[in-house]
């Protein structure tokens, strides 16, 4: 298994984790994903890239660090995003019922491995 | 924004809308334009067209030598504007989009709604016979003709 996919399987076996994704940060591309089913890895990959692409930009605006973690909280879960430092975004979708604190060190770890 | 087909306008508009997308020439694999965005002279859209429908072909008859399935986008990334070519099927034939896009968006932004869009042609192209290929005879009047509708002069 490639440190891609180590990364996937750390996120996913996380309780309430639905799947995770590696993703083009500029691209907004998918480059790795484990993903339930029904879900569209592609709209995930490109719409999280260009959320990130545009938080980047507000934060640099704002004279601040750009994020190190996004978290993105809907009405039936949330979306989780981890910049890495190679252009790559870890992304996890979570339902309501997940260990966020646990899938945020799991994740941060993950894309620091990947690095 | 110009189209010879009414019913193409809303899909195109709301990809432009959802995709931040700088140009884009929709046009036949013949090199027919049918809608074109943001480009301002009819010289270029002819030409882009030209190369568009001549890029796809080569790409297509290279996907056959090599035995494998039509290629489905071909990106050619650059620093400052980025170019997508990609071919699909309607209703009216198979037609090609060229797509021009800058950093304000992404590839995968604009492949996710440019699928959408074909989508909407798809659904809404006339279920009708399609118009008649373009004799020789009356091929420059034809062109003059679209371009006028094109341009609007």
């Amino acid at each position: 298994m490639n440190a891609a996919n180590v990364a996937l399987e750390r996120v996913t076996q996380v309780p309430g984790v639905r799947g995770s994704l590696l993703i083009s940060a500029t691209d907004g591309l998918v480059v790795a994903e484990r993903l339930m089913e029904g879900i569209d890895g592609r709209a995930i990959a490109a719409l999280a890239a260009n959320l990130l692409q545009r938080l980047d930009r507000a934060a640099v605006g704002a004279g601040v660090q750009s994020p190190t973690f996004v978290h993105l909280r809907g009405n039936a879960g949330s979306v989780l995003a981890a910049p890495g430092s190679n252009e790559l975004v870890l992304v996890a979708l979570v339902g309501l019922d997940a260990n966020l604190g646990l899938a945020r060190i799991e994740m941060l770890d993950a894309v620091g491995r990947l690095a | 924004m110009r189209s010879l087909e009414p019913w193409v306008l809303r899909p195109l508009q709301t990809f432009l809308d959802e995709s931040s997308a700088r140009l884009i020439l929709l046009m036949t694999t013949s090199g027919q334009v049918v809608a074109q965005h943001g480009f301002t002279r009819s010289f270029e859209v002819m030409t882009a067209a030209a190369l568009g429908s001549a890029i796809v072909a080569s790409t297509e008859e290279l996907a056959r030598i090599m035995g494998a399935p039509r290629f489905g986008a071909l990106v050619h990334g650059g620093n400052h504007q980025s170019c997508m070519l990609s071919a699909f099927g309607t209703p009216r034939g198979r037609w090609i989009g060229l797509v021009v896009f800058g950093p304000e968006t992404s590839v995968g932004i604009v492949q996710l709604f440019f699928d959408q869009m074909v989508e909407q042609l798809v659904g809404a192209a006339p279920r009708e016979q399609p118009a008649p290929p373009v004799l020789a005879e009356n091929f420059e009047q034809e062109l003059h003709s679209s371009l006028k509708e094109l341009f609007g002069r």
